[in-house]
């Protein structure tokens, strides 16, 4: 089973093409890249609204608790029998299960300013809207990072079930796999996305630290990387 | 009503039930694993960052690659449902590892202390002070995955044991949105009833705390870190980089 998987992986010929391993993990990140731009044009600005003014906190709430309960395979099958579009609905089902964790994010950021931070701002006389891009934002930075880190585990893992309603992707080579009793091309989907996601989320946990304001910004600590993954926290399963 | 879920109910009520069993058990099974694991190892410094970091990479892993490869780790067949009960036990185990390590930091240093001054051996500190004083964010920590868990048994559907998900799958083939409508529904109001039970049985291992009246903006606050466990994990993420 190895042994196959190694000759598949050796073999350049799998590589290259519309259906080679290059193509499905460039769709794969694309999906999940879309997915993640759509999310936060969605909620970046209703996070930094809320976390500013102190308001809807209770849509938060609601919104993480909902979505966490909702199955993405059935929103996904849903929309695509509604919607007859082959692109749309997954990438819509990736977009909602995008939201909270961004949204919880650049408000949990927000709202985590020290508040003498802000008033001193608000007492030199910074209008609001420089307290909110110039003080707020910046001191928020490390925690919507990590938002965005949560929210790219959760939909790199569930892109892979985009390919049950047609798409490309990383997950086609389960889905062909299963379909033709192909164990070897089953694993080797299997490998892929675990092991994007694995990439995707050290790199995030990088950028965390990089985006660290104070004197210690960009002094990453000796350890580099591998500190970076032992203090990584993902939000929650992913499916 | 002449709803699609009623008139099939004979069809849909095997998958209720196969959706109850491959979401709760795991739960349970994954809670009484990691609450010993948690109290074995908080005090021990370089095993509880081992046991975190090893519960954040099982995360890293997708749900469907963990289905499919499971079946060649556990010599187990493709179609057997032992695989997504023993996916989702992972999954458990290592989110409830880590509620386990943060239910017991919340114990407050000088309850713990009281509880030694008084010659409480620390199996006895551990059972009797510990564990009572855990509860509640234990209880928030399994909301937390239950819920999860529920969602995240219909991903097995694309490999044939998914319980309700396949309703999906069938609904999706057939182009019948009326099905995947219903196993939604469905699969939404198991994640309710299994969350409200677990909030329930909480509660009735707390007697002490019903009685305790919290401020109007402590009772919000708490709300709002029980739905939102991402945010206190966010916070930790940045403490833990700075």
């Amino acid at each position: 089973m190895l042994a196959d998987l190694a000759a598949y992986l050796g073999d350049g010929t799998n590589w290259a093409g519309s259906t080679g391993i290059l193509n499905r993990l460039v769709e794969h990140v694309g999906y999940s890249a879309l997915a993640l731009l759509v999310g936060a044009v969605i909620a970046v600005p209703l996070g930094l609204a809320i976390g500013h003014t102190g308001r809807g906190e209770g849509i938060i709430v609601g919104l993480a608790n909902t979505m966490r309960a909702l199955p993405s395979l059935g929103l996904m099958t849903f929309l695509v029998l509604l919607m007859s579009s082959t692109l749309i609905p997954p990438i819509t089902a990736l977009v909602a299960l995008a939201v909270p964790p961004l949204l919880a994010g650049v408000y949990a950021g927000i709202a985590n300013v020290d508040r003498s931070v802000v008033d001193a701002a608000r007492a030199m006389g910074m209008t609001e809207w420089q307290i909110l891009l110039r003080v707020e934002l910046p001191n928020a930075l490390p925690l919507i990072v990590g938002g965005l880190r949560g929210a790219t585990l959760q939909v790199v893992a569930t892109a892979t079930i985009a390919a049950f309603v047609n798409l490309g992707g990383l997950g086609r080579y389960i889905f062909d796999g299963l379909a033709l009793y192909d164990y070897t091309r089953v694993l080797l989907g299997a490998l892929l996305v675990t092991a994007l996601a694995l990439v995707l989320d050290g790199l995030l946990a990088l950028v965390v630290k990089l985006v660290q304001p104070g004197t210690g910004r960009m002094t990453v600590r000796d350890t580099g990387l591998q500190a970076a993954i032992d203090d990584r926290a993902p939000a929650a399963p992913t499916a | 009503m002449n709803l699609w879920g009623i008139r099939n109910w004979e069809a849909v009520q095997p998958l209720l039930v196969q959706h109850l069993y491959l979401s709760v058990v795991p739960t349970l099974i994954g809670v009484v694993v990691a609450i010993p694991i948690g109290l074995l190892l908080r005090d021990r410094r370089r095993a509880r960052t081992v046991a975190v970091v090893l519960s954040s990479a099982i995360f890293t892993i997708p749900s469907l690659a963990l289905f499919v490869v499971l079946p060649l780790l556990l010599g187990t067949r493709v179609l057997d449902p032992i695989n997504v009960v023993v996916a989702l036990t992972l999954y458990t185990v290592a989110l409830s590892v880590r509620t386990t390590f943060e239910a017991l930091d919340a114990v407050p240093a000088a309850t713990r202390e009281a509880a030694t001054a008084v010659g409480y051996s620390s199996w006895r500190r551990a059972t009797a002070v510990d564990l009572p004083l855990a509860i509640p964010v234990l209880t928030a920590g399994t909301r937390v995955v239950a819920v999860t868990n529920v969602s995240m048994v219909s991903v097995g559907a694309v490999i044939g044991i998914g319980g309700l998900g396949q309703l999906f799958t069938t609904g999706y083939q057939r182009d019948f949105p009326e099905q995947i409508l219903t196993g939604l529904v469905l699969i939404l109001l198991v994640a309710i009833v299994f969350d409200r039970i677990i909030a329930l049985v909480g509660r009735a291992f707390t007697p002490w705390i019903r009685g305790a009246s919290l401020r109007a903006s402590e009772r919000r606050l708490r709300a709002l870190a029980q739905a939102l466990p991402e945010v206190g994990r966010l916070r930790e993420v940045v403490s833990g980089a700075r």
